[in-house]
């Protein structure tokens, strides 16, 4: 039988309102990989990427036609290099980032992922090496992406990697500052990282996931801030449930697009991510979102409730409509990536506080933000820890994208291009944070970790 | 398969006789139909059965879009699952 209403309704979401998926993700273990010859790894790891994912790109563009649903980008995670890397004895790990470049081309997909560390308790001998080569592998690769663990609410955060990160952020910035630091787009710190997030430039494919997963990632703000429109000046439980009816819609066709990705590719089915991702285009915005929930601006008082209604509200929507929700699972709030935000940013309505507020109720943290060049690594470091503390202390998933953008300053604009958007730059507290972040050391963790 | 096959645009005489015309040719059978005029616009929703059409989905989807373009109209068609999945629990 047709109902006129839904399927006129799921085209105009499509349509009008930009709903869309925003990624099918194969996760690849490279687990089998490793050699004691950093060559023989790297061919390994080449052959089994354009191997499993030769068919990844095709497949999502015959499902984006067969069912008329864009699905924007196609992408590739893959076990952490440093697990990998480590059993051969070279001493830089760029040529596995080239490696990983080279395959993400070969198959056709915009990022791979996983040029990652886990050093939330400590450094092994990989993770020493692959966070050292990280500005050079970002300045020399195009679609690898990278990221590193921090801290975490089991093990407290690790100072000596967040003081070093500080650092690797600057000198990544200073690599690439010819195109606006564009290598810090490709970098995220995290704490509380999640193994079968398909997001970038956070994505890796975690060592408890299996050979081979497919997670796909949904977005769709426009339709949530169109359905919201409909509820002008009523109360918030109308508000929060009209959300949560748009989420389950919009995850539902994840699911779909995930289960026939999984059988087509034959590969498993891992999750469904509901996050709500925005776009720079117009009419694809979270602080838009949250300025129909009656803000005169994002950044106004009132936007931390907003966007903490939200967040909820798109779960309870959307954990019905899949069989399996994982990855980060809430509203991304990048001010680069995100129309409302750059503009609530321009006319002096959000301020890197109150983002950093934000980040305690949405789903990751301080994302896609440009600061002056001039920003010490130690002050980069300082932002990371409390982006950490913030996650570590609230059992969630926190990160640091942020760009120093050297020789801009407050008030200048940097343009990224494509989804990773323009930005303006962020003014950041000049006070000093050196002493504290020269201290080093781990800081526990905290009591409501110990639950056995 | 079965599929849902969406027809938009400015009203005109012809419209229906056109998209059947195409469909009747690539033997595709027309299981439900539901047609309305808003505000001037030309709205028209079909469920067909696509299993002795010879062309690829794609190609379809082509001679639907260009038959669409001739006509000042927006044609799609879509896999019926999409919408299925979204509005049905």
């Amino acid at each position: 039988m047709i109902n006129y209403n839904y399927i006129m309704e799921t085209i105009s979401m499509i349509e009008k309102e930009k709903l869309d998926i925003r990624t099918i993700t194969m996760g690849i273990s490279l687990l089998d990989c490793i050699s004691e010859n950093g060559q023989i790894c790297r061919n390994k790891i080449y052959d089994k990427v354009t191997k499993k994912a030769e068919k990844l790109v095709m497949t999502g563009e015959h499902i984006e036609k067969e069912y008329g649903i864009p699905i924007i980008n196609k992408r590739i995670s893959v076990t952490p290099i440093s697990l990998i890397a480590q059993a051969c004895e070279d001493t830089d790990y760029v040529k596995f980032a080239q490696v990983l470049d080279k395959a993400a081309i070969a198959v056709g997909v915009n990022f791979i992922g996983g040029f990652s560390s886990l050093v939330h308790k400590g450094y092994t001998k990989g993770d020493d090496i692959l966070i050292k080569s990280i500005p050079k592998a970002l300045s020399e690769t195009e679609r690898v992406c990278a990221s590193v663990n921090v801290g975490s609410t089991k093990t407290g955060i690790n100072m000596d990697a967040v003081r070093q990160m500080g650092k690797i952020i600057s000198h990544t910035a200073k690599l690439t500052e010819k195109q606006d630091g564009i290598g810090c787009a490709k970098l995220v710190v995290f704490a509380n990282a999640v193994e079968d997030n398909p997001f970038m430039a956070g994505a890796f494919h975690g060592i408890g996931e299996p050979d081979t997963v497919i997670n796909v990632g949904v977005s769709g703000p426009g339709v949530v801030k169109v359905a919201l429109e409909s509820c002008k000046d009523e109360p918030f439980d109308v508000v929060s449930d009209t959300i949560k009816k748009t989420a389950f819609k919009i995850t539902r066709m994840g699911q779909l697009v995930a289960s026939e990705a999984s059988k087509r590719l034959n590969v498993p089915f891992g999750i469904v991510d509901l996050s709500l991702a925005p776009t720079p285009a117009v009419g694809d915005s979270i602080a838009r979102i949250l300025e129909e929930m009656g803000l005169e601006a994002c950044g106004a008082p009132g936007t931390t409730a907003a966007l903490a209604l939200l967040n909820d509200a798109v779960k309870k929507g959307g954990i019905m409509a899949s069989s399996h929700v994982g990855g980060l699972s809430g509203a991304f709030i990048p001010v680069s990536e995100d129309e409302g935000m750059i503009h609530a940013v321009k006319i002096g309505a959000l301020n890197i506080e109150k983002l950093e507020a934000m980040t305690c109720v949405c789903s990751v943290g301080l994302d896609m933000i440009a600061i002056p060049g001039k920003t010490s690594p130690e002050t980069i470091s300082a932002i990371i820890a409390d982006e950490a503390a913030i996650g570590v202390i609230n059992n969630k998933t926190t990160a640091v994208r942020i760009i120093p953008v050297f020789g801009k300053d407050v008030g200048d604009e940097v343009v990224f291009g494509g989804l990773l958007g323009n930005a303006p730059v962020m003014d950041i507290n000049g006070f000093s944070s050196k002493s504290f972040i020269e201290r080093g050391g781990r800081i526990p963790a905290p009591v409501h970790s110990m639950k056995n | 398969m079965r599929a849902v096959i969406t027809v938009i645009g400015k009203d005109r005489i012809g419209i229906i006789a056109g998209v059947t015309a195409l469909l009747a040719e690539n033997q595709i059978n027309i299981l439900d139909i539901s047609q309305t005029i808003l505000q001037d616009f030309f709205t028209m929703v079909m469920i067909v059965d696509t299993k002795k059409c010879e062309l690829k989905f794609e190609d379809l989807q082509t001679r639907l879009r260009v038959k669409g373009e001739e006509m000042d109209l927006s044609i799609r068609i879509q896999h019926e699952d999409i919408f299925n999945s979204m509005h049905n629990i």
